[in-house]
Formats: C-alpha cells, sequence, structure tokens
C-alpha cells in the first residue's frame, strides 16, 4: 500500500486521561505550541480504562504507532489508576517485542494538565521514533488485489 | 447589495465595502504596506493599486484598493502585467528613501522582481516608509496626539510637533508596536510601570489572562495599563482597539462597576496574604543588585508554562550555578515589625530548590536557614530527601548581607558556631513572608474586625474561625501565616460555623431547572447531528471548515451537517436545539474546542432539546489542532476531518444514561469523642443533622482533660465542661459511651454500623462518616522517664503547674524535646511539642521568676504568631542549646538531683548540669493498630507512619479518597487544639455537603457488568481503587456498586473475558473510533 511513498507521514493513535495529559494537550493548544499533525487523540478517562487490546488493535488496523499517556506518578486522579496503566504496559511492551514488533510503537508518558510544553515535546520524539521505523505492517491484513490473485 | 467582479470572479457585497473587503472575501491576497483594518485607510503607500474597469471596458483606472468603494458593475483586476508594473514603481520609489535591509521592502522587492542589490532610484536614509500607521495609530486611536507628519515631499518625517520631545506622550508604545519597519522607537518601552509590582521580571499587557489554567479562562483588561482608560481620565474615548479586533463583541468598555447589596445570614472574610516587601530589608540588595529574587520571582522562572519556560537564567542570560536562599525575609525578624514565623517558607524554598535542580542538574542550591521548620505532616522526610537525595546543602546560620563584586553575589553570614564567613553565589534568593497589606487592612477595618499587631484578624481562645464580631467568620492566611491544606481546612470550618447560622433557611431560595420530558430513542436508528466551529478565525482561519462539512456529510449515519461562527454562542444553541427536532437527530456531534471547558453546555442543549445529555461527543480541532498547526492548514484540515470521523464513530455507538439518584440517610456517625470529635457533632448537629457520636471510653473529652492552659494562659477546663454539656445536651446528638464500633457496610449516604455498649449492640443507618479517633502520648523509657519521678512529661509538669505547684519545688529545670519524635521509630515532627515547652517555661518563669530553665532542642518549631512566646522566653532568660540526634543528651538522676550533659554546639564543648528536674517533651504517636482494624472497616488508607491519609495532601485535606468518610483531629496527624478544633468544623462541614441533599446523584458513567460474559476470577476487584466492584460468591459474578464507582475503568481494562464494560466510554465505542480510519 503507502509503504513505498515518498510522502508516508507516520499516523499515531493517543490516548491521553482527560485529567491531566488532555488538560496538558489543550494547554499546548492555548500556548500555540506547534507540533506534528501526525497525532489522533482518543480521550479516556483515565490511562487505567486502555486496554492492551486496543494497542494491538490499533496496530492491526495501520496505525503506525500508539501513545498512552496519564497523570504523573501519585497525581492520578482516581487514586492508582496510573500505576495499573504502567504495570500492564511495560508487560505488553516486552510481550510486543517478542512477538516481533519493534517496542517504539507503543510509547507511554506522564503529561501533568500544566505541561504544555512537555505534551509538545512527547510528540515530537513520538513521532519522530515512529517515523524512523516506518510504516506499520506487519500486522495488517492485506488482501492481493482480485486480479494478481 | 451591489454586484461586482474580481479577477473574473463574481461576487455580491454589500455597498461602501472597499475592493480590499471585497477581494478578501475571495482570498485574493492584495498587497498593503499602509493598510490595518482598525485604522482608517490611508492610501499613501500605493501598493495595494488594483485595476479598475467598467462593466462595458470603455473605462480604466487605477485605484487604491483600500479606500476604494465598490459600485454595482465594477470590474477589478489584481494582478496582471499592468499592475504589477504599478506596483514595482511604487516599491522603488520607496526603496529610495529608506536604508537597505528595511524587511517588508525587501519581501515586496523580490515578489515584483527588484534587483535589492542595485535598485532603479537607489537607497535612502532611515528606515520610515511613510505608512502613517503610527501617526493614525497616535491621532486616530490613542487620541494622543503626540506625532505627525511635517515638512513636505522628499524632507516629509513623522515627528512630535516642533520635533521636541512631545509632553503629549504617554509613553503607551502603540506607535512602536504597530511600525512595520523598526523606526518608530520608545526611548524606554518596558520603562512603564507594570502591573504588579513585585513581579519584577516582566511586563503584563493591559489585557491577559491571568493564568493559563483560569477558569473561565477569559482575559480582563486591566484599568491601570489599558490606554482607553488612562486617556478616559483626560475626558478622551479613545482607542477600543480590542473592541473591534473581538468577533463576539464580547469586550465591554463601558462596563461599570456597581454596588450590590445583599442580605446574608453570615460572612466569611478570607482576604489572604501579601508578599513581604523584600526591599525594606536593603542589606540583602533587593531591587538594587542584579541576581538577587525573591522566592516569588524564582518560582515564576521555575515554572514549565513561565516567562523563561523553567529555565533559571541569570540576568546577562547565563545559567546560575551556585545559588542561595535566604530564610526568614520578612519573618522572625522585629526590625521590619513582622515578629512572626510564616511557617511556609522552610518548605516552599526546600520545593523550589529541588524543582530547580531537577530542572537544571548544574544548579546547587544552599538554603540558609535559622530552623529547619517542617512541622507538618510528612515535612521532614521531604526536607531529608531534599539533603540526601538532591543534594540540597543546609547552613543553620544569619545572613548579614549580601553585596556585589567582580560580577558575583557576595553572601556574609554568621554560622551557628558565631563563626563569620564569605561566600559566592550567582543568584541569591529571598524566601518572603506572608503579611497583611493595606488593602486587607482597610477591609478589615470596615468590616470592624479587631487584628492583633501584625494585622492578622484574632479569634476567640479555642474557635479558630471565629473573629471579634459575631456572624463573620475568617479563613485563611487572613488569620495568621498558614500553608494551603491549613487554609482549606479553615476555609471548611467557616463554612461550616456560617452553615449553622444559616441552617434554617437551607433550600429556601433554591430554583429547580425544568427540563421537557426525554425522548425515547429506543430502536430508532443513529441519526448524527455534526456542527462544526470556526471559532471566528481560531479555527476558520487554518482548517478549512467548508470542506470538513462536506466530508462529515458522506459519514454514515449522519443526517445534518452545519458550520457555526461560534458554536457556543447562545443562537447556535438554539439552532442545535432547533436541528435536533427538526431533522429528529439521535445523536450531536460538536467540533470545536475542548470538551473539558464545552461539553457541559452542548450536554445541557441536549437536554433542553428533550435528547438524552450523553448522547453527545466533540472532535477538539482547536486546542488539537488549529492551534497547534498554524502552518500547516492542509495538515490541519486533514485532521480536522478525521478527528470528525472518530468522533461521529463513536457517538454512533453512544446510548442514553442516566445519572443515578441513590437515597442519602440525613445522618452522621462521628468515631471519637475527644475534642474533635465532640467539636464535629456538635458542628453538625447545629447544621441541623442527627449525629451519632460513638467514644470507646466512658467519659468524653481525651486528651483535653490533661492540656490546662493555651499558650496565651486561656483555660482549658471551662471549656472541655462546656463542649461536653453543649453535646450531651444537644437534641440532635445521640452519644454512645464505653462504646466500640463493630462494624460499618455500605457507601455513601447508606451506610449501616454496629456499635456495642454496655446495653448491646445497636445498629446504626448514617450517611457519613467522620474518623476522630485521635492518637496517644509517645510512651517509652528514653532519658530515665520511668525510673525516676525527677524526670517527667510536659504533661504531667503542665498538670502540676496549672495548679500554681512547681514539681519537687525545683528551681532549675531542663526541658528535652523530640522524644519519641523525629527519630528511626518515628521520623515525623510532632510539631506542638516546641510551643508546648516555651509555653511551659513561661508559666514557670511566672511562678518562680528565678528559675534556671534550659531547653535543649533539634529545630524549635514555634511557627506562626507562636514565635513571640519563644522571643518572651528569651527575654526572660530561658536557656535554649541545640544538639544533633546523633548526639543525644545524656540524663542521669542521681537522688533528688538530675545530671544532665550535652554537647554544646557554640561552645564547641560538653556542658555538664545538675538539676532538680528534667521535663520531656514526649510526642504524638498514633494508634496502629485500632487505626489498621478502622481503616479496614472503612476501606480507607493510613500512612507509613500509622496516621489515617487524606484524598490530597494539599487540597483535600479532610477527605478520604473514599465519599463520604472525613477525617480530623489527631487521627490525621500531630496538631495544636485550635488546629484540631478547625479541623473538626471542616470536616463537619465537607460531611454536610453529602448530607444535606435526601438523594445523592452518581454520575451515569459507571462500570456495567454482562453477567453472561463474566467468570467471577476477581481481576477487576483487585484493580478497583474504590471497592466498587464485588464478586457476588452465590452468583460468582462480578457486582458493581454504582454509588462507589467513578467510571475509570481499570476494572474494564483488566477483564479477560471482556465482561466489564463502562458506560458511556465502552469498549465498542472505543474500537469503533480506533477502526474508524
Amino acid at each position: 500500500m503507502a509503504d513505498t511513498r515518498n510522502d508516508w507521514e507516520p499516523k499515531i493513535l493517543a490516548f491521553l486521561c482527560t485529567w491531566c495529559s488532555y488538560a496538558g494537550a489543550d494547554l499546548a493548544g492555548v500556548s500555540r505550541l506547534q507540533y506534528p499533525p501526525n497525532v489522533r487523540v482518543i480521550k479516556v478517562p483515565c490511562s487505567a480504562r486502555v486496554k492492551p487490546l486496543y494497542l494491538i488493535r490499533a496496530l492491526m488496523e495501520g496505525w503506525d504507532g500508539v501513545l498512552v499517556s496519564g497523570c504523573h506518578p501519585g497525581d492520578c486522579h482516581y487514586i492508582a489508576g496510573n500505576y495499573a496503566a504502567r504495570r500492564r504496559f511495560t508487560l505488553l511492551k516486552e510481550f510486543v517485542e517478542y512477538f516481533g514488533l519493534e517496542p517504539g510503537r507503543l510509547n507511554f508518558s506522564w503529561v501533568s494538565a500544566s505541561e504544555g510544553g512537555k505534551y509538545a515535546d512527547v510528540i515530537k520524539t513520538v513521532v519522530d521514533r515512529v517515523r524512523e521505523l516506518g510504516p506499520a505492517r506487519r500486522m495488517v491484513k492485506e488482501y492481493a488485489e482480485p486480479e494478481k490473485v | 447589495m451591489v454586484k461586482i467582479k474580481i479577477d473574473g470572479r463574481e461576487l455580491d457585497v454589500e455597498e461602501g465595502t472597499t475592493v480590499l473587503q471585497a477581494a478578501e472575501e475571495l482570498k485574493i491576497h492584495i498587497p498593503t504596506l499602509c493598510h490595518c483594518d482598525y485604522l482608517e485607510p490611508h492610501a499613501s503607500c500605493r501598493i495595494c493599486s488594483v485595476k479598475a474597469q467598467n462593466p462595458e471596458g470603455t473605462w480604466e483606472r487605477y485605484v487604491t484598493a483600500c479606500n476604494y468603494p465598490v459600485w454595482d458593475g465594477l470590474v477589478v483586476i489584481t494582478d496582471d502585467d499592468d499592475v504589477r508594473s504599478v506596483r514595482k514603481l511604487n516599491v522603488e520609489l520607496l526603496m529610495s528613501r529608506c536604508e537597505p535591509g528595511v524587511e517588508v521592502l525587501d519581501a515586496l522587492a523580490d515578489e515584483y522582481g527588484i534587483d535589492k542589490a542595485n535598485p532603479r532610484f537607489g537607497y535612502g536614509e532611515g528606515r520610515c516608509i511613510m505608512c502613517g500607521l503610527c501617526t493614525r495609530m497616535c491621532q486616530d486611536r490613542v487620541k494622543a496626539h503626540a506625532i505627525g507628519f511635517a515638512d513636505r515631499a522628499a524632507g516629509r518625517v513623522v515627528t512630535p510637533p516642533f520635533k521636541k520631545e512631545a509632553e503629549a506622550c504617554i509613553a503607551c508604545g502603540a506607535c512602536y508596536t504597530i511600525c512595520p519597519t523598526g523606526e518608530a522607537k520608545l526611548r524606554d518601552v518596558l520603562g512603564r510601570e507594570v502591573l504588579h509590582e513585585e513581579l519584577t521580571l516582566a511586563t503584563t499587557k493591559a489585557i491577559y489572562v491571568p493564568i493559563k489554567q483560569a477558569v473561565p479562562n477569559a482575559p480582563a483588561v486591566d484599568e491601570e495599563t489599558c490606554i482607553h482608560f488612562h486617556m478616559l481620565e483626560k475626558g478622551l474615548d479613545a482607542c477600543r482597539i480590542c473592541e473591534d479586533v473581538c468577533p463576539k463583541d464580547a469586550v465591554d468598555l463601558d462596563a461599570k462597576e456597581e454596588t450590590v447589596e445583599l442580605e446574608v445570614g453570615a460572612v466569611v472574610v478570607a482576604p489572604g496574604f501579601a508578599p513581604f516587601d523584600a526591599r525594606l530589608k536593603s542589606e540583602y540588595g533587593y531591587g538594587r543588585l542584579p541576581d538577587v529574587l525573591t522566592t516569588l520571582d524564582f518560582e515564576r522562572m521555575n515554572r514549565a508554562d513561565g516567562l523563561t519556560g523553567g529555565e533559571i537564567l541569570k540576568e546577562d542570560g547565563g545559567h546560575p550555578e551556585t545559588v542561595a536562599f535566604l530564610q526568614c525575609v520578612g519573618s522572625r525578624d522585629t526590625t521590619v515589625g513582622k515578629g512572626y514565623c510564616s511557617s511556609v517558607c522552610c518548605m516552599y524554598a526546600t520545593k523550589e530548590a529541588v524543582i530547580a535542580k531537577e530542572h537544571d542538574p548544574r544548579i546547587k542550591p544552599t538554603i540558609f536557614f535559622m530552623d529547619m521548620r517542617s512541622f507538618g505532616k510528612e515535612f521532614d522526610r521531604y526536607v531529608e530527601r531534599a539533603e540526601r537525595e538532591h543534594g540540597i546543602r543546609f547552613v543553620r546560620s544569619r545572613v548579614d548581607s549580601v553585596e556585589r563584586e567582580n560580577g558575583k553575589l557576595i553572601l556574609k553570614y554568621e554560622n551557628e558556631a558565631g563563626a563569620f564567613a564569605r561566600e559566592e553565589f550567582d543568584m541569591v534568593v529571598l524566601s518572603i513572608g506572608l503579611t497583611v497589606d493595606d488593602d486587607t487592612k482597610a477591609l478589615l477595618a470596615r468590616l470592624e474586625l479587631e487584628a492583633d499587631k501584625y494585622d492578622f484578624v484574632t479569634s476567640p481562645p479555642f474557635r479558630p474561625t471565629d473573629t471579634s464580631r459575631p456572624g463573620v467568620f475568617v479563613a485563611g492566611a487572613a488569620a495568621g501565616p498558614k500553608d494551603i491544606p491549613e487554609s482549606v481546612t479553615q476555609a471548611s470550618a467557616a463554612a461550616a460555623r456560617a452553615g449553622a447560622a444559616v441552617a434554617p433557611g437551607r433550600w429556601t431560595e433554591t430554583a429547580e431547572a425544568e427540563f421537557p420530558p426525554e425522548r425515547d430513542i429506543a430502536g430508532e436508528p443513529p441519526r448524527v447531528g455534526v456542527f462544526i466551529c470556526h471559532c471566528g478565525i481560531n479555527i476558520g482561519g487554518v482548517v478549512d471548515v467548508p470542506s470538513v462539512v462536506e466530508y462529515a456529510a458522506t459519514l454514515p449515519y449522519v443526517a445534518y451537517t452545519e458550520r457555526n461562527l461560534f458554536s457556543c454562542s447562545e443562537d447556535t444553541q438554539r439552532l442545535i436545539s432547533e436541528k435536533i427536532a427538526e431533522h429528529n437527530l439521535t445523536r450531536v456531534v460538536v467540533a470545536a474546542c475542548t470538551p473539558r471547558t464545552h461539553e457541559p453546555l452542548f450536554r445541557a442543549t441536549l437536554r433542553d432539546a428533550g435528547l438524552n445529555p450523553y448522547l453527545f461527543e466533540m472532535a477538539n480541532i482547536r486546542e488539537h489542532c488549529s492551534w497547534v498547526h498554524m502552518k500547516q492548514p492542509e495538515e490541519a484540515t486533514a485532521k480536522a476531518k478525521e478527528l470528525v470521523r472518530m468522533a461521529v464513530a463513536r457517538a454512533v455507538d453512544l446510548s442514553p444514561l442516566t445519572d443515578i439518584e441513590l437515597p442519602v440517610t440525613q445522618t452522621a456517625l462521628v468515631i471519637g469523642g475527644g475534642a474533635a470529635g465532640m467539636t464535629a457533632a456538635l458542628a453538625l448537629a447545629d447544621q441541623g443533622f442527627e449525629t451519632y457520636l460513638v467514644e470507646k471510653e466512658k467519659d468524653l473529652g481525651g486528651h483535653l482533660h490533661h492540656i490546662k492552659y493555651l499558650p496565651g494562659g486561656a483555660d482549658v477546663a471551662p471549656f472541655l465542661a462546656e463542649l461536653v454539656a453543649n453535646v450531651e445536651g444537644h437534641e440532635k446528638i445521640k452519644l454512645f459511651t464505653g462504646a466500640i464500633l463493630k462494624s460499618v457496610s455500605g457507601f455513601v449516604g447508606n451506610y449501616v454500623s454496629v456499635v456495642e455498649d454496655e446495653e448491646g449492640e445497636h445498629q446504626l443507618e448514617h450517611g457519613a462518616v467522620v474518623v476522630a479517633t485521635g492518637a496517644r502520648m509517645a510512651e517509652h523509657d528514653e532519658y530515665g522517664y520511668a525510673s525516676s519521678d525527677r524526670v517527667v512529661s510536659q504533661r504531667e509538669l503542665e498538670e502540676a503547674l496549672a495548679e500554681g505547684k512547681v514539681p519537687h519545688g525545683a528551681g532549675s529545670v531542663v526541658m528535652v524535646q523530640c522524644v519519641g519524635s523525629r527519630d528511626d521509630e518515628h521520623p515525623y515532627c510532632s510539631r506542638i511539642c516546641c510551643t508546648e515547652a516555651v509555653k511551659n517555661a513561661l508559666k514557670l518563669k511566672e511562678l518562680n521568676a528565678e528559675a534556671n530553665i534550659y531547653i535543649l532542642y533539634r529545630d524549635l518549631r514555634t511557627y506562626g504568631e507562636a514565635e513571640d512566646y519563644y522571643r518572651e522566653a528569651r527575654e526572660k532568660g530561658v536557656f535554649f542549646a541545640r544538639f544533633e540526634p546523633e548526639n543525644k543528651p545524656v540524663v542521669t538522676p542521681h537522688g533528688d538531683k538530675v545530671k544532665v550533659k550535652w554537647y554544646d554546639i557554640i561552645l564547641g564543648e560538653d556542658v555538664e548540669l545538675d538539676v532538680d528536674l528534667v521535663a520531656l517533651a514526649q510526642g504524638t504517636w498514633p494508634d496502629v493498630a485500632a487505626n489498621k482494624e478502622l481503616a479496614e472497616m472503612l476501606k480507607v488508607p493510613l500512612t507509613a507512619d500509622g496516621f489515617f491519609l487524606e484524598a490530597h495532601m494539599k487540597l483535600r485535606p479532610v477527605d478520604f479518597a473514599t465519599d463520604g468518610v472525613f477525617l480530623c483531629g489527631l487521627a490525621h496527624a500531630p496538631k495544636t487544639l485550635e488546629e484540631s478544633v478547625a479541623q473538626a468544623q471542616a470536616a463537619a462541614a465537607r460531611a454536610a455537603t453529602v448530607l444535606a441533599k435526601p438523594t445523592i446523584k452518581a454520575e451515569g458513567r459507571v462500570a456495567v457488568v454482562n453477567e453472561r460474559r463474566c467468570v467471577g476470577c476477581g481481576t477487576c476487584e483487585a484493580v478497583c481503587p474504590y471497592n466498587a466492584i464485588e464478586i457476588n460468591k452465590e452468583k460468582m459474578v462480578a457486582e458493581v456498586n454504582a454509588g462507589l464507582c467513578k467510571g475509570c475503568g481499570s476494572c474494564a481494562a483488566a477483564c479477560w473475558s471482556a465482561a466489564v464494560d463502562v458506560a458511556g466510554v465502552t469498549n465498542e465505542q472505543l474500537l469503533d473510533a480506533i477502526t474508524a480510519l
């Protein structure tokens, strides 16, 4: 599909928790901090809401990378959801590596509501990292075009 | 309307429109130099020249687009060889009177093919292009008439009258700001007085958003710096550019202050504090020496969203390495009239030092202090970590002065042993104290409230939020220096007192909102309405909104699309309502700004239109798109389309939700009958709530039986008697003494507890719980306490002194501090012992002025206004000596004397004394076993030390994370009697927020269990932080308690078999959003 095109741009799906990271992303906007337009955001109540399945599913759907961002340790609006998320994703990352995917496609960060600048930096870093890795096609089911079958 | 044609494209425009405005509507670019939307057209630069023709083509001339009005049939050509050559000539003429390198001319030269190295008419001098923006600004808008054109033709210049410095100039800087070439200069643009005088780091604009996260996030106009208000004083109606700029007409410069009369039953005064003016300590050089800052300045630099983006910078732009913090600037200092301790500076300086080091590891902070007063909950641990892990250096000293030599700041100070030292620093930060400013003083005088000599509001003993005037209550630092948790606590306490005063009026003036009946959409296919917002130019200026609308219309289930200039405006709300009815919409998607601020508004609109408010979804195409991709309009548009697509995908899966209403038992249970428990019970009962008070002992009162007098002398016994009588006599309080709490079950609003006393078991129903179980005195045998009656506790000493007796008629007493506090087993400060020791020393001096009293301490922590007693004790000859924890005093009782030996730091040698009595400041210990048991019953956490742990150390000091359970008194942490009283009242006020309403609303977005999928594994139960999901052992499926669930979704993410889901944020919704693109 698109992987050989020169103008390929990575597509990244971000899950941001409502209370910290989404607010931090809002602050980046209010502060007019410019960052690459490669990220699409899904707002979730807490980083702990994100099932590891979603991340795998995103890679299967052709997203080139994912980002999950929550409150700083100790700041979780739901007491300790971000710790639960951290445990899940540490495991997932190892698992993903084990079955042969680049772990750089899964990204996690802590961004607080006052860290607009950090949010913009995180996005830049993640976009650069995923761009380096190239398009994620290993989990995408592709069908040959009918005439070639 | 007139019909015109520009570059072959037809357009209908209003009469009176200029060619420039008409071209803008077609997004046809015409270059300008002297044009500004907010000034009258000048047509002086001629760069906007275009060709105007009549429709027949029989008439043609060049006109300036900026001021040429359209007429019916007008044909305009904005860009052909003729027009270009006209513009080129004009640019060359302008270049001939300017020096090379004027950027705006260079850009035009490039555009019109002019050789910049060798223009046709050469170059001139200066940078002025005669655009007249500055003169029009000064004359027409600012109305100062301080500059204008003088002379003619080639000699024409912009100048003040008579080419002399103009008195009429108000130094507003408008000319400087608008000048496109940098010709207009102000002698010192930043010389104007800035808004917040103490923040000398930068100027503030006349219109500004006070803080970035302000709610509402709306700018304010500062009358003191605004040109309009400045000129208004001269009778001129000037500027008003902001009104013209705002597309929503939200700026109203004519709004007036008004006086409103309110009838109220109680008043809470919370005017806060002002920072100490560091210039009053001129020896430290603030405002005089570069790189001497206050902690407030430093904190502004330290902020990631601050002026320097979190970078610590010296005045020369370099990075400081050595940074000194000077404590007690404007605190503990009678020379500036501030004899009190400001209570917060030790902690905030430590925090700032740590944060500065985190931002820039090269920074080496040193804190120069007298006593480290980290007396709050968990504070000592923080300071220890700062020293051990972050390498912050602490120097016990007094700083004499700060001077500057060879670009370095020289600190001269005296260390603890009395030696003088000099040290060089790159930056000095003054830890300024808390004071009362003149505005507050005036307010207190108007309210006729008594204040003490430091201008802090005085409260009667034992009533920390009351004032000298009945019905008026005080909260926060206006009543004495205090930090955030204590201010928050006192604020809730004041609310409890005010609440009691107005309790009979509760709900009498409440208006209920009325809504149309909710439409049942069950079984209907989704019909999505998509509303896309331009947000003026905020979104529309970057994102191609019409194309997003077109795209949205092609998405599945979308039944209606529309674009709005402002989706949040009132008329758009009406329009959305109408469209919901007209198109029978069952879901609404708004693509606009952040749902964090605007979702509630749109939900209310849905509700008003008879649609369930949860059938709503937002796409954030402003904060997450147009504002952050301003230079990439195409990418931003593509992103906006995809965000809308994902939002629509999520919206399709939405189903109506109802906020759950649960009944509330409007009764409270208070556990513990000491000062805190009794105060909390009384505060609840006074607010009209039935209250159960459970005390394990036979008698009420707890520690109050042993505390005899307050610092300052107030007698405790009458207070205790009054408290007990009030509790026992209150018709709304049901008392259980000699009783044990056996079990608590249920959740917020609906608890059932079992209490057992002599009469047997009682089953109590209640809606809230206040934990006031207290703590106990440290019990151990340090310093020979158990073996000699000459070694007593401060409490025993106090009980004797209160009766006018000195134990053993002692003429010499040594008091040893930190007994059972700040050691390995109890690594926290017990907070009250320093003030207690000083209090008892003064009492002893009162009984026997000749008594020799020695207080051996580690840091003397008489915080707040108790510092006055410390000073009084020193003046009366009480001897204070410090010891290090690794070198504790040695106490050896022998006969009727006690030998005390300690290493004296000032003398540098061991000192040995034979005294009559030793009094030990025994710390406060939590009852760990009992606390553990209760914590398990209530499902609330404990700290590492065994005290109860509140929901948030700073912002929610009396709440637990578990709704409906509140905390006060020594069970929370060591504190003074008056602090316990305030906290108890605060807990009562917080409990009242649950009890005041007959029902409680739980969020509709909670976890739901699909029982057919659930295998009862219990993973969800293990991850739930609120104990809101449990396995039903009979059915072996998980069950959600909707009253406790907060909808975080941790259980749903943990579930192996996708049996748990969160309503409103379902797996289906999220997966559909993931797969939408």
